[in-house]
């Protein structure tokens, strides 16, 4: 069976009419699953859960299986009861990317999948969420193929049925913390943080003094400084068993990002020529079981 | 209110008893907790001496198992578990959803604290972990402000216990995945953050340059006391600006709130620091244990001594503390 191609939620804050803009031409993109909703901060209201849901409506008119995700860092009262918009929205699965969403959705009896910020690290803990109703997971991010190998063998010999995602190209999401950054580089606080973050539609990069991408601030996130792509590794998740292959969304070129996954996946190897997209180097190394940024192929 | 201490080794443990501590933590000598340093931690023989040394004294000792264990790991893991079980800990204080898991089918009249590697930052996750695995206690993460503790508090399924000093996490614990992208290990997986294997101290000129698997994370003048590289708390650069982009090096000092924390019911305040020599523990230990005494006595009018606070900033990360996230103004 060929793997499925997501499309993981918008980390970043773009303007209502680009987010608009940017699902009405994925839309017709090859993807069979778009995750979507507000995951990193509580303050980027431009979309409501509502105007999720209607988005979700007309991506699944056109044929995509549609999830909400939830936010990452639950904080408050305020968080808690978006939370259950999402859980209370009665047509789309629910990411959870927190246990307080989990929470949610198993007293619910509810199913769900679950982000790659809930630490699935062993099949043991698979097994209970196996049990209130997970449809699928991803794959933490800092884990690699061979634990991702061991945990479908188990999964195998236990005829347990787990359908496993991948993030497989796009800017790690590697932390989250109550403090803003990108309000923090501006000098405001961040319940004053005249949303900054909208001006980076790509993050803000941060560079060592030698000048080497590090991190990428994203509001209250901090992502990898390098460009997570494991298009080269389709044939090997193929093998694997993986069900479906996540990107994350960037401002500029992920038409033809996620066109070229799609031959990938067909088992054509694109071709190599440039794409216009943020300036960051690639990395491949947890794939492989090493320092994350580190990128296995030498030009 | 409990005071819940940190020992690294033996002596560290009994300073932090001799002081006053009402619990102390501590872990094996390997990846099974967020304290792997190498020299560092318990062998089961000292693990005995210093249960034995803790409770004559009324002292309890809690086991940490709180990091991630993968499938190639897993029967070390949970071997580790049934050995502490065996050990006789007064509570195991657990992260993983497997582990927990584990600890309830198997042992199930052994306490479980939920780590604050669990990152429960409300009470719907408490109550998730509370009904899943039967958590008594959870640590919170150190994202929270005091507004949004109350209301955890409030509603928690379960005993509290909140961070009253030492090194500050400033991302959610349990979900900062930022030490394995820089090198191979995180406090997830094998229980390291910034892992001294990784750090390597070059002089140039005038200058020391502190690197991470080769990253440059600061580069400090003549003059600049050098810290350890955490790679949360580098100097980088951002569109031309060179600061600390996530954080300065600091510790958390959450003294003044003590009263506050009292009325919200909080159980205990934990301690950080199990890679601490002894003196710092003791120190720690001793003034927390004073200020508490105090606060218990007469809640209403506690105000930290001067001297408390001065002891504590000269222990502290860059000789400076915060609130960090308990105030709204460092977010």
């Amino acid at each position: 069976m060929t793997m499925k191609l997501s499309l993981g939620p918008i980390l970043w804050y773009w303007p209502r009419q680009d987010v608009l803009n940017f699902y009405a031409e994925a839309a017709e993109w090859p993807v069979d699953t778009v995750y979507l909703g507000e995951v990193v901060c509580s303050r980027r209201r431009d979309m409501k859960v509502a105007d999720w849901v209607d988005l979700g409506r007309d991506l699944r008119d056109c044929g995509k299986e549609v999830v909400l995700s939830s936010q990452t860092l639950i904080e408050s009262e305020a968080d808690l009861r978006t939370l259950r918009r999402i859980r209370d929205n009665g047509e789309f699965l629910v990411e959870a990317n927190d246990q307080s969403a989990l929470n949610m959705v198993t007293e619910a009896g509810l199913p769900f999948v679950t982000g790659p910020s809930v630490n699935l690290y062993n099949t043991a803990t698979l097994r209970v969420l196996l049990r209130h109703g997970l449809k699928r997971w991803c794959l933490p991010v800092e884990l690699s193929r061979d634990t991702l190998a061991d945990m479908q063998s188990a999964l195998d010999d236990e005829a347990l049925h787990a359908p496993v995602e991948v993030f497989a190209w796009g800017f790690l999401p590697l932390a989250w913390s109550s403090r803003c950054f990108t309000a923090r580089y501006y000098g405001k606080p961040k319940d004053r943080c005249e949303f900054v973050c909208q001006q980076h539609p790509d993050g803000l990069p941060v560079k060592s003094r030698e000048d080497q991408d590090v991190f990428r601030l994203n509001g209250i996130s901090t992502l990898s400084g390098a460009r997570y792509d494991l298009m080269r590794e389709l044939p090997d998740m193929q093998r694997l068993g993986v069900d479906t292959v996540r990107l994350s969304p960037e401002y500029e070129g992920m038409g033809e990002v996620v066109a070229r996954f799609d031959q990938a996946r067909h088992g054509v190897m694109p071709e190599r020529h440039p794409l216009h997209l943020a300036q960051a180097p690639p990395c491949d190394g947890y794939w492989y079981g090493r320092p994350g940024m580190e990128w296995s192929h030498n030009p | 209110m409990e005071l819940v201490c940190p020992a690294g080794s033996l002596p560290a443990l009994k300073a932090a008893v001799d002081a006053g501590a009402d619990a102390v933590y501590i872990g094996f000598r390997d990846h099974t907790n967020a304290r792997q340093f190498a020299g560092l931690n318990f062998t089961e023989r000292r693990m005995r001496e210093g249960m034995e040394y803790a409770r004559k004294r009324g002292t309890r000792v809690f086991c940490a198992l709180n990091t991630y264990p993968q499938p190639a790991g897993w029967k070390h893991w949970t071997a580790t578990l049934d050995r502490a079980v065996d050990l006789g800990f007064d509570a195991l204080i657990l992260a993983d959803m497997g582990l927990l898991a584990h600890a309830a089918q198997k042992h199930p009249q052994v306490p479980r604290h939920l780590s604050v590697q669990g990152s429960a930052t409300s009470y719907e996750a408490l109550r998730f972990y509370h009904r899943e695995f039967g958590i008594s206690r959870a640590v919170l993460p150190r994202v929270l402000s005091m507004d949004q503790v109350r209301q955890v508090a409030e509603h928690s399924p379960v005993a509290l216990e909140v961070f009253a000093f030492g090194s500050l996490c400033i991302m959610a614990e349990g979900r900062c995945y930022l030490s394995s992208y820089l090198t191979d290990e995180s406090p997830n997986t094998c229980g390291a953050c910034s892992p001294a294997k990784a750090v390597r101290w070059e002089e140039k000129g005038d200058e020391l340059e502190a690197r991470l698997n080769g990253v440059l994370i600061d580069r400090f003048a003549g003059n600049e006391q050098a810290g350890y590289p955490t790679l949360c708390k580098g100097r980088f650069d951002v569109e031309g600006t060179t600061y600390h982009a996530l954080e300065e090096p600091t510790s958390l000092n959450t003294m003044d709130l003590l009263p506050e924390l009292h009325r919200l019911g909080v159980s205990a305040v934990k301690i950080e620091g199990r890679q601490r020599s002894p003196a710092y523990t003791g120190q720690v230990a001793g003034t927390w244990r004073a200020a508490l005494d105090r606060m218990q006595a007469d809640p209403e009018v506690f105000e930290p001594a001067p001297q408390w606070h001065r002891s504590l900033g000269e222990l502290s990360e860059g000789g400076q503390t915060t609130l960090g996230a308990w105030t709204r103004s460092w977010k």
